[in-house]
């Protein structure tokens, strides 16, 4: 393989996984453009080290970033917590303020006509082919550095992002914990922003999260799949990069990270939005169902008889979409709780006592709404409409014993039991 | 709401690159068009990732611009032979090369291009503040509020987006994605430091973006150095200086109960 390649593919796969891994933290504290701010924040550090030293040492260009980008993290907080100002103005307003400043400080240089500033058009747009060999070994090691910092701080980390009240009570040094992620934090920026540059920076902190967290609840999974996505974006986006030419590698990387971010919210089991949309849909039927259900018993309640209605007969007593109508009933009588008669659909046992059901969560509902909670008899129908649907057979039970075995309801109408 | 600005600054940046493409020009009708409905777009996803996927409103934010940003410069790399624009272009303009962009009609010059649609632009934003006050103010302060009284928060949020997208798309040239934010927050952010009723305040951050941009002018006249970033500078100084004030001022009164 091609030495270059194979250069460029290790250094943004260690480090596309890197940066995903402390992503992930400010992921789930709801921080994520903070890195977005500090990635633009690290420009004025980098260009003063530029300029008071020697500018092609990248060590040197990295002290400087990291102490802007501290200075920049620390900004935000101060801000956040002294002012009125919501918290996304003061990340934009240090994004920007610092970015320009960065801006006129670089144009200075430009003027001044000192050249060699290769080092740092890096920071700005990244130039991933550009990754020599050093660059891999200050990569392997930062990579190495954040594994180890996140492992020892594993505990920290976390109880940092879920509960920090928490963390500082049980008498976790909450200051320096922060602190160590923080820095860690800036450290893979610094590096990161060299490969993709300063707008990117954000898609290897952010996405691989957001794709990870659609498909799992645990910590140590997402940050897991929150690598193994970056990774995989890495290496995807590094060889199309080089299959096309003049294709930049950063812009690369990050679309295939979009692929993997919107493919996983949009497919993922359970979370996902097909998955929600599914089960919206599901409930949305279940609910036609049982007020078809639910309407039928109360015909036959007014009428004492059993009754046939078509669908029209449905259609005139409730207003509904008629095909939803169709739908459900196909439903009901292939779940034999209707059968056709006729024309029209009558309820059989199985039916009539699930339509029986539903009218009495129905009653019960209303009953506790006026008894419990001082509700006026006239405000609590819409109520009813929805708990039908949602009370499950504990609750239920709860209701009756709490309400007394209740004959009537708030109407007046009577709660049908099952017949023992 | 300021990062949504920012991020639509950059996701506008494949609307701007295939209005380009298609239309041959560097119009700015055209580029305003493309940007106006990629931002809009963007704007609906953002909005979408939030509220149906209940992915984090910063990672929402940030996962879509990138996404399109990345797109753009996808795009401008593979039209480059046709396509005149460049990520630097984007991410810093340079406002001292605007009047060398003349606005030519049959031989004749009328000015800058610049000056033209930015006078346009301040027309438009001015009559838009003075048309929408109500809705704007409502959907600003109390989205819930606002629904309840009638007024249709979803689009007065879209307009102000789009609204943000226009002065994006218009100061792009002058200034460049980032640096506009500069002028979007910052004066704001100062003059909300000390005062909180909508109209002084909306006066303050327009005096004081005039403040900067003047300051910002002579800072890189004297030190010659980039325009945009020199106001930006000049923002960010003028920030610094009202917190230094505010923190004082806050800790001499024993402050939080004065700021809650």
């Amino acid at each position: 393989m091609d030495p270059i390649f194979l250069k460029v593919l290790i250094g943004t796969t260690l480090l596309a996984s890197s940066a995903a891994v402390v992503g992930a933290f400010s992921y789930l504290k709801g921080q994520s453009l903070v890195g977005d701010a500090i990635a633009h924040a690290l420009l004025p550090g980098v260009v003063l080290a530029f300029l008071l030293g020697d500018g092609r040492n990248p060590i040197f260009l990295i002290v400087g970033a990291l102490v802007s980008g501290l200075i920049a993290h620390y900004g935000i907080g101060y801000i956040q917590s002294r002012t009125k100002l919501k918290s996304d103005t003061a990340v934009s307003l240090v994004l920007s303020t610092f970015f320009g400043f960065g801006i006129m400080l670089m144009s200075l240089i430009q003027r001044s006509g000192q050249g060699q500033q290769a080092g740092l058009e890096r920071y700005l747009l990244g130039k991933a082919a550009a990754i020599t060999m050093d660059d891999v070994y200050i990569f392997s090691a930062l990579a190495v550095l954040l594994m180890v910092g996140v492992g020892l701080f594993y505990k920290g980390f976390q109880l940092m992002t879920f509960n920090e009240d928490f963390a500082s009570a049980i008498g976790l040094p909450v200051t320096f914990i922060r602190f160590t992620f923080t820095v860690l934090t800036v450290l893979a920026i610094t590096i990161g922003i060299q490969t993709v540059g300063v707008v990117l920076m954000a898609a290897l902190l952010i996405t691989p999260s957001a794709a990870a967290r659609a498909w799992t609840k645990s910590l140590p999974t997402m940050l897991l799949l929150a690598a193994v996505f970056a990774a995989s974006s890495a290496i995807t986006g590094t060889y199309i990069s080089s299959a096309i030419p003049k294709m930049p590698t950063g812009p690369w990387v990050v679309l295939v990270l979009a692929f993997f971010g919107f493919g996983s919210l949009i497919f993922a089991p359970e979370k996902g939005w097909l998955a929600k949309r599914r089960r919206a849909m599901a409930n949305q039927k279940k609910t036609v169902r049982e007020n078809v259900l639910k309407l039928m018993y109360q015909q036959e309640e007014r009428s004492d008889l059993n009754v046939v209605l078509s669908d029209t007969d449905i259609l005139d007593i409730r207003a509904m979409r008629p095909e939803k109508l169709r739908n459900a009933l196909r439903d009901l009588k292939r779940r034999l709780l209707v059968v056709e008669h006729g024309s029209g659909y009558a309820l059989t046992e199985l039916g009539r006592s699930e339509g029986r059901r539903v009218v009495r969560l129905h009653r019960l509902w209303e009953l506790y709404l006026t008894e419990r909670l001082g509700m006026a008899a006239d405000h609590i129908h819409p109520g009813a409409e929805t708990m039908e649907h949602v009370i499950t057979p504990e609750i239920e039970e709860l209701l009756v014993k709490e309400l007394g075995n209740p004959e009537l309801d708030p109407h007046q109408s009577p709660i049908p039991y099952e017949e023992a | 709401m300021t990062m949504v600005g920012d991020a639509i600054s950059h996701a506008v940046l494949p609307g701007i690159a295939i209005a380009y493409w298609l239309s041959q020009s560097r119009a700015s009708l055209w580029m305003f068009l493309g940007a106006a409905i990629v931002g809009v777009g963007a704007t609906i996803v953002i909005e979408v990732l939030r509220k149906k996927l209940r992915v984090q409103s910063d990672a929402s934010i940030g996962m879509t611009f990138t996404s399109l940003f990345a797109l753009g410069v996808v795009l401008i790399t593979y039209w480059s032979d046709s396509v005149d624009l460049d990520q630097e272009c984007v991410l810093y303009g340079e406002i001292a090369y605007v009047p060398f962009n003349l606005w030519l009609v049959d031989g004749v010059s009328y000015g800058p291009i610049a000056l033209w649609s930015s006078g346009a632009l301040l027309l438009v934003v001015l009559l838009y503040i003075i048309v929408g006050y109500k809705g704007l103010k409502m959907t600003s302060f109390n989205e819930d509020y606002a629904a309840v009284l009638g007024i249709a928060a979803g689009l007065w949020n879209l307009s102000l987006m789009s609204m943000v997208s226009l002065a994006t798309v218009v100061s792009f040239e002058s200034v460049g994605a980032i640096l506009v934010v500069a002028l979007l927050v910052a004066p704001a952010a100062t003059a909300y430091l000390f005062i909180q009723r909508l109209k002084p305040l909306l006066i303050a951050s327009a005096s004081l973006g005039l403040v900067g941009a003047l300051g910002g002018y002579g800072l890189s006249k004297v030190l010659e150095t980039s325009i945009a970033g020199s106001i930006a500078t000049v923002l960010g100084a003028l920030f610094l200086i009202a917190l230094i004030i505010h923190s004082l001022s806050a800790r001499k009164t024993n402050g939080y109960a004065v700021e809650a």
